[in-house]
C-alpha cells in the first residue's frame, strides 16, 4: 500500500497536483496501474477490430448474413434466435459477478471464499470457451463459413467473425489460466504471507475487461 | 486512499466485518464494498442483457433498434467499469488517464465510416456495370 499524505486534493486541482509533482502519479498499487494501462491498449486493439468490421460491413455490396438466424438454436422443436449467444452472455456476466465478489472477499482476507469464487469464475470462463468452440464448429463444419467466404452472404462476415470472437476467446482462455494460477496462490496462502490481496483485484480488472469487451461485441456483431 | 476509505464508509454503513474494521486502521487496504452492491449490479447486468436480447427477439428495426442496442450497451459497460472495476472510487487523475484516451477512437470510427461509405459507392459504380 502506498503511503499518501492525508491532504490529497480532490477534483481537477487534485489532477494537477498528482500529475505535476515529482512523485508517484497514481496512488494505487503499481500492478493495478499497469493493468489499467494494459487494458487501455487492449481497448485500442479491440476498437480497431470492431472498426474494421464496421468498415467492411458498410462497404460490402453483398447482403450481410442475418446473425439472429446464424446463431439460432433449436431446443425441443422450438427455433430460438440468438439463443447460444444469449446463454454465453449470461455465463460471462455471472463470471464477472463471482469475480467481483472474489475481490471483495480477498480484501477481507477470506482465503477460502476468495479461492472458491475465483475457481468458479475460471470454470464459467471455461464454459464460455467451450460454447464458443461449439459455435465455431457449427459455423465451420455445418454452415461452411470460412475467413474468405461463406454461403450465407458477404465474404467479410467470416473474417470479421473469426478475428473478433477469436481474439476475445483468446483473452478468455488466457484469463482462465491467469485466474487459476492466482486462485491456487490464494488457496496456498501466498497472499497472506505477502501481506496483500491486491493481485486478486488486478486479475479481477482483467476479467471484467473481458466481460466489457463482450458487451460491445454482443451489441455490434450479434445484435446490429 | 484515506479519502477513498471515508467515501466507502459513508456508502456502506451496514458493513461491520472485522477485516473491514481493520481496513480503517493505520494501514487501510484496498476496495471494501458491501456484497449487496455487487449482487445488485449483477442483477442489473442480467436485466439489461435480457433487454438487449429482447430487441432482437421482437425484431425491432430501424432507428429504435440502433438506439436501444446502444443505450443498453452503454449502461452495461458503465456498470462494469464503474462498480466491478472500481473506477467510481478511483482518483480523478486515474479516471482521466484511462477513460479519456479512448475518445480519440471516435475519430478513427468517423474516418472509417466515411471511408466505408466511399468504398461502397465506388463498388456500386464500378461493379454494377
Amino acid at each position: 500500500m502506498s503511503h499518501e499524505p492525508a491532504t490529497l486534493e480532490p477534483g481537477f486541482r487534485g489532477v494537477t497536483a498528482d500529475w505535476s509533482a515529482d512523485k508517484q502519479a497514481f496512488p494505487v498499487p503499481w500492478g493495478k496501474a499497469m493493468m489499467w494501462i494494459f487494458l487501455l491498449s487492449d481497448t485500442f486493439i479491440f476498437t480497431c477490430f470492431l472498426t474494421s468490421y464496421m468498415n467492411v460491413r458498410m462497404s460490402t455490396t453483398e447482403p450481410w448474413p442475418n446473425t439472429a438466424e446464424v446463431f439460432a438454436l433449436t431446443v425441443g422443436g422450438h427455433h430460438i434466435p440468438l439463443l447460444l449467444i444469449a446463454i454465453m452472455t449470461m455465463v460471462l456476466i455471472t463470471s464477472s459477478g463471482t469475480m467481483a465478489m472474489a475481490v471483495n472477499f480477498g480484501y477481507r482476507r477470506d482465503r477460502k471464499r476468495t479461492a472458491a469464487l475465483m475457481f468458479a469464475t475460471a470454470a464459467l470462463g471455461l464454459c464460455f470457451v467451450g460454447m464458443q468452440a461449439f459455435e465455431w464448429t457449427k459455423l465451420i463444419v455445418d454452415e461452411g463459413v470460412r475467413p474468405w467466404g461463406n454461403p450465407l452472404g458477404a465474404a467479410q462476415f467470416g473474417s470479421s467473425f473469426f478475428m473478433i470472437t477469436g481474439f476475445h476467446g483468446l483473452h478468455v482462455t488466457g484469463g482462465v489460466i491467469y485466474l487459476t494460477v492466482v486462485a491456487a496462490r490464494v488457496l496456498s496462502g501466498f497472499y497472506d504471507r505477502k501481506g496483500t490481496y491486491e493481485t486478486v483485484e488486478v486479475a479481477g480488472l482483467y476479467w471484467h475487461f473481458v466481460d466489457l469487451v463482450w458487451v460491445f461485441i454482443f451489441a455490434f456483431f450479434y445484435l446490429w | 486512499m484515506a479519502v477513498r476509505q471515508h467515501d466507502i464508509q459513508a456508502d456502506a454503513p451496514e458493513n461491520h466485518s472485522p477485516a473491514h474494521a481493520a481496513a480503517h486502521g493505520a494501514h487501510a487496504e484496498g476496495q471494501q464494498h458491501p456484497i449487496k452492491l455487487y449482487l445488485w449490479v449483477w442483477v442489473l447486468l442480467f436485466v439489461f442483457s435480457a433487454f438487449s436480447y429482447m430487441v432482437d427477439y421482437f425484431q425491432l428495426q430501424g432507428a429504435l433498434r440502433w438506439t436501444l442496442i446502444l443505450v443498453f450497451m452503454v449502461i452495461k459497460a458503465s456498470f462494469i467499469v464503474a462498480i466491478f472495476m472500481h473506477m467510481a472510487w478511483e482518483r480523478l487523475a486515474l479516471k482521466l488517464a484511462i477513460l479519456v484516451p479512448p475518445l480519440s477512437l471516435l475519430i478513427l470510427i468517423g474516418l472509417m465510416a466515411i471511408e466505408g461509405d466511399y468504398t461502397f459507392l465506388t463498388r456500386l459504380a464500378w461493379f454494377a456495370k
